[in-house]
């Protein structure tokens, strides 16, 4: 798993490649939780890239989702693929984020 | 009923690299798609933390992934030694909380249940069984 980042205004794009599971989601996590902590407070994170993700996964996610909405901070998602996006509507995550196809898509609608 | 091959590896997360890769690999020979190898590989990641997490109760032991064919079923057995454990059991999470309510755990069952064709448990010679088994013809 390797994550690239750059800001868009005040928003945080975080782009994931390869692979979130029980081995690399912790690190995801940490990482996300120092952003946090240095300030940021929207994220977007961009899935094109991501190849599998599995349940320790969207615990990271949702982990953090819980600490930004007590900041009234919002985290949005772009790009998801294949089982990536079957993972995603299974778990009802469309119910609780908003999903984008593409992270032009996503900030055209966050930053308007 | 034809065995393809078989792994056995202590119960740590040191080993889940190695696992998945067999897992994966012994998908990849039967020419799935590479959705639905995800599909396997994420089915068994969560039966394997699982045990990893719970079976042994700190104390050490082994898991078996045994790899099978049987007409058009695909077919993975894993094993552990550790405490009785039905997996089937655990009540499905509730995926229409919204984020507070929502539960950090659960999620692992409900997608292993999801993304298989069927899935059976028995207990067996003092052993759980978990056998996550995948139409060939299903892509």
């Amino acid at each position: 798993m390797e994550i690239a980042t750059r800001k868009e205004r005040n928003v945080l794009i975080i782009s994931v490649k390869g692979r979130l599971d029980a081995a690399t989601s912790p690190d995801f996590e940490n990482s996300l939780s120092d952003l946090i902590a240095k300030g940021e407070n929207t994220f977007l994170i961009d899935f094109d890239n991501l190849k599998y993700i599995s349940s320790a996964g969207l615990r990271s996610i949702l982990a953090t989702a819980k600490k930004l909405e007590e900041k009234k901070s919002e985290i949005v998602f772009s790009g998801l693929q294949g089982s990536v996006k079957e993972v995603f509507n299974i778990a009802g995550f469309h119910s609780i984020f908003r999903i984008f196809d593409t992270d032009k898509d996503a900030l055209i609608k966050i930053l308007s | 009923m034809r065995i393809l091959s078989q792994i056995k590896f202590p119960a740590r997360i040191e080993y889940f690299k190695t696992f998945m890769d067999f897992v994966s690999s012994c998908a990849r020979k039967q020419g799935f798609s590479q959705k639905r190898i995800s599909e396997i590989e994420l089915a068994t990641e969560e039966a394997l933390i699982n045990i990893f997490n719970y079976a042994y109760e700190g104390n050490n032991g082994d898991v078996e992934i045994v790899c099978k064919l049987d007409n058009r079923k695909f077919i993975l057995e894993i094993a552990d030694s550790g405490v009785p454990f039905d997996v089937l059991s655990v009540k499905d999470p509730d995926i229409s909380a919204d984020i507070s309510a929502r539960q950090i755990g659960g999620l692992g069952v409900f997608l292993m249940k999801k993304l298989v064709d069927s899935i059976q448990y028995r207990y067996d010679g003092k052993k759980n069984i978990l056998s996550l088994i995948v139409f060939r013809d299903n892509g």
